[in-house]
């Protein structure tokens, strides 16, 4: 019954790469620190000696991956967003609304006066005066229409013109809104992105999920409150006209404006026009600068939209003061120093380096193009998640012990040679984990201690079967042939079942149940491999060098 | 020969068919009364399908839910129910609570505002206490996750469905999903009589069952397929004993091993496993049962064809050959 040499050393192999690449787990804080460290050095371009004391703790030629510890064990937060992909519609339609009344008042004699009327958000609703020119203006509005170039919208036009009740409809077309969507996402996500990388947190997971949502999952953080916090700002930027600067907190700012805030002040407050001059939007880049004085100061360059706006803006408003408005507070009110034509400009003010490099992200970043509504979030304790890590390795220790002794009780020798599969096969899970950077959550631990009772049932079956054929009088050789052959169209059936509902299950749900998913999956192919392949290289090693003439199982 | 640990008797010759109408018509009794026990009770749907907020609090201090209650009594918040929670892994004064509030919100998750609310609250009551866990679900997703949950569950029973009849015939693929929804349901039903919390863990446990237990009923129908084969004469109902009775070792010999293994989650898992422990224990449990006392009922109830005709196509001219 002997396998193949290949064979063997193909087994043993695989086992002694899983031992390997299992082993830095550990010495799990360790190996974290040493490629906290490692990562960081490598970002920063050289080490601190900090860094380089944390990488001594574990030498480079040995392998260095670890599981990811799952938020639930490691605490943290996760947040589920939903963004608000139509508010983009609506935003895009009122953009709309000066170049299609620029549009329609070329056509005023024949189409006599053009009236905007209330209509749900996404929607534009255009009335003329003289009913006889409708050809003319829906014709007029459709030539502001653009081409939309997507894979399956080839040939249709970002507007749909559409005539209701006498009335002229402008909406964006299906193409548009789903090419708009997924901008949007894209936006939203770089956005986020952005924000959490500047606080710096280990690992984050920003990733898309469905059509409109966002999964963002940071470790270490304090409270899904705080996430929120960081990344729900919309930051938007806007330029708005100074109508008045006061201490007053309460003073009136009458109607068409608003009293904000300045950030940096608390004792200074702007009284602003309430419809912005421009819109962060229109923005193309902002770099860090200094201006002709050598302060720190912000450039920042408009699109040609932008461009026009500003410059005819601050043409007619030289030595006046505008406001840079992020988020509801005035972050600086330059006094405009000549006409801007080229769409780009300087902002000035008492920044120091950083805050003029913290500006200039902020506005690169940009707004976040939608609302983000939160559907779901969760955040576990620190001390939380070590106690379930313990009490997951206490429970798995145990059950590792009980089964292991159960067997030995049950099969001898035999089940002492399953019992060493089950350690092999336990640091071969980890070492897959460790490998594709899979995450270990709490039911994930639970997974595994359910693949501590599963994995020696193969070994159960060929044992059993072994015993069986042992009863027929066949000779031992024979009898682990036919025990190894015979159970493994059950233990192959067994195993497909198991690894159906484990993928049904990685489909359900994110997070820790995922996470189970995952090593329910990697426990199932480990344990085929160490119960059949390893146990019966044991058993073969074990004859050779014993030659029993008879085998009790 | 050496000592071994044995469940079963080498050889057995128990008649599983003996007590049928106790064993078979007391499964279906169970099943029914737990449909009846969901029904009538109705689980308690953790936040996961129901939306909600809970909020895990830690604290030195010995818990005084009433005191809790009053605290959060003042705000806006609608249901709120507190739980002390109790587990042997606890230190001595590690006092532990569940505060579940009901989903404020038609869409959204708790927003922080309420949050602080409600831990400005209970500091005020306890200044010691700690959050140590808070999670928030939205109607909106609770809705979809319901959904996913009943799809995966049909998904995955379809899927070893599908399965089990491409290895078998289709009579034992029917009797094997039925014995696994039997299986899934007296566990759901347990959680509904006992109020258990039901939530995405347990419908992960539900999954990881359906994938588990049909493995004892496969080792039996393989030997029952095997011993067809053997014994072409004996009545149905004797080969599928003799099947059983072959098999019933190695069927309690798996079942054991996981039953230590997960009763040891279940023991020293902590608490925020123990409801997904619990639903896999029972599942096991069932499971084992019926395989021995349900699947094999089910196909000797649909009967088989044991006419001698191959089921492929292909090598029907050769089906008479050694006849």
């Amino acid at each position: 019954m002997q396998t193949p040499l290949w064979k063997r050393l193909l087994i043993w192999g695989i086992v002694a790469f899983g031992l390997l690449y299992a082993m830095p787990n550990l010495f799990f804080a360790r190996v974290e620190s040493h490629n906290d460290a490692a990562e960081a050095a490598a970002k920063a371009g050289f080490a601190t000696p900090e860094q380089e004391a944390a990488m001594a703790l574990w030498p480079d030629w040995l392998p260095s991956g670890i599981v990811n510890l799952g938020l639930d064990l490691r605490g943290g937060a996760h947040l589920l967003a939903e963004v608000q992909v139509a508010d983009v519609y609506a935003a895009r339609i009122d953009g709309l609304w000066p170049d299609v009344r620029d549009k329609l008042r070329d056509l005023r004699d024949q189409i006599g006066n053009v009236r905007r009327v209330p209509s749900p958000p996404g929607e534009l609703r255009v009335q003329i005066s003289t009913p006889a020119g409708l050809e003319a203006a829906v014709a007029a509005v459709k030539s502001l229409a653009q081409p939309v170039i997507t894979l399956t919208g080839v040939g249709q036009n970002d507007l749909e013109v559409t005539v209701v009740d006498g009335d002229i409809v402008v909406q964006l077309s299906e193409a548009e809104r789903a090419a708009t969507d997924d901008r949007t996402i894209q936006q939203s996500l770089e956005i986020v992105r952005r924000r959490i990388d500047e606080v710096g947190t280990r690992e984050p997971t920003i990733q898309r999920q469905g059509a409109d949502r966002i999964l963002i999952q940071v470790p270490g953080i304090g409270s899904a409150a705080e996430l929120k916090a960081l990344i729900g700002t919309t930051a938007r930027l806007t330029f708005n006209s100074v109508v008045q600067v006061t201490g007053d907190a309460k003073a009136q700012p009458g109607s068409g404006n608003v009293l904000l805030p300045a950030q940096n002040d608390k004792n200074t407050f702007y009284i602003l026009e309430k419809a912005p001059v421009v819109s962060g939007e229109d923005l193309v880049d902002a770099q860090p600068a200094f201006d002709q004085n050598g302060r720190p100061a912000v450039n920042f360059r408009f699109n040609p939209t932008g461009a026009r706006k500003f410059g005819d803006y601050t043409a007619a408003n030289i030595g006046r003061p505008f406001a840079i408005v992020l988020d509801d507070e005035v972050i600086s009110a330059p006094v405009i120093q000549s006409h801007i034509p080229g769409g780009s400009g300087i902002i000035t003010g008492n920044f120091t380096v950083e805050e003029s490099t913290q500006l200039a992200v902020l506005l690169r970043a940009g707004a976040l193009p939608a609302e983000l509504v939160f559907l779901e979030e969760r955040t576990v304790g620190p001390e939380l998640g070590q106690d379930s890590i313990d009490a997951g390795t206490k429970a798995a220790v145990i059950a590792m012990i009980a089964v292991g002794l159960f067997m030995w009780a049950s099969y001898g020798l035999f089940g002492i040679f399953a019992n060493i599969a089950l350690v092999l096969n336990m640091a071969l899970i980890f070492a897959i984990l460790s490998i594709i950077g899979g995450t270990l959550t709490l039911p994930g631990i639970g997974g595994i201690v359910l693949t501590i009772g599963m994995a020696v049932d193969a070994n159960v079956l060929v044992f059993e079967r072994i015993r069986e054929e042992l009863r027929g009088q066949k000779n031992p050789i024979r009898a682990i042939e036919i025990g190894y052959e015979r159970a493994m169209s059950a233990i192959v059936d067994a195993n497909l079942t198991t690894m159906i509902s484990a993928g049904t299950l990685f489909f359900l749900g994110a997070g820790p149940v995922r996470g189970f998913a995952v090593t329910l999956g990697i426990g199932v192919v480990t344990s085929v491999f160490t119960a059949l392949l390893v146990t019966r290289a044991m058993i073969e090693i074990w004859y050779a060098w014993r030659r029993p003439k008879t085998i009790v199982v | 020969m050496a000592w071994r640990l044995r469940l079963a008797p080498e050889k057995t010759s128990i008649d599983f068919f003996r007590w049928q109408w106790v064993t078979f018509g007391g499964s279906m009794a169970l099943m029914l009364l737990a449909f009846l026990a969901w029904g009538v009770m109705g689980l308690n749907f953790g936040i996961d399908f129901k939306g909600g907020t809970t909020i895990r609090t830690e604290s030195v201090t010995p818990i005084d839910t009433g005191g809790y209650r009053s605290a959060l009594e003042a705000l806006p918040l609608g249901d709120v129910a507190i739980t002390e929670v109790f587990d042997p892994s606890f230190a001595a004064d590690q006092h532990v609570a569940m505060i579940r509030i009901s989903a404020q919100d038609k869409t959204a998750a708790v927003t922080p505002e309420t949050l602080a609310d409600v831990e400005a609250a209970l500091s005020v009551m306890d200044p010691g206490i700690k959050f140590t866990s808070v999670e928030s679900v939205g109607p909106k997703v609770s809705g979809e996750l319901v959904w996913t949950s009943v799809l995966a569950v049909a998904v995955t029973s379809l899927g070893i469905l599908a399965y089990i009849w491409l290895r078998f015939e289709w009579q034992f693929a029917l009797g094997g999903v039925l014995a696994l929804l039997h299986d899934v349901f007296i566990t759901i039903g347990i959680f509904a009589v006992f109020q258990l919390k039901f939530d995405l863990t347990i419908v992960a446990a539900l999954l990881t069952i359906l994938g588990y237990s049909i493995n004892d009923t496969v080792v039996v129908f393989d030997r029952l397929r095997e011993n067809l084969q053997k014994y072409k004469t004996m009545p149905l109902r004797d080969v599928m004993n003799l099947s059983v009775n072959e098999t019933l070792s190695r069927t309690l010999m798996t079942s054991i091993t996981t039953l230590i293994a997960v009763g040891a989650m279940l023991v020293f898992g902590g608490d925020v496993i123990r409801g997904f422990s619990l639903a896999i224990f029972l599942g096991v449990l069932l499971g084992t049962y019926s395989s021995v006392y349900v699947a094999k009922n089910i196909v000797l109830m649909i009967g088989l064809d044991r006419s001698d005709k191959p089921k492929g196509g292909a090598s029907g001219q050769y089906a008479n050959i050694d006849a």
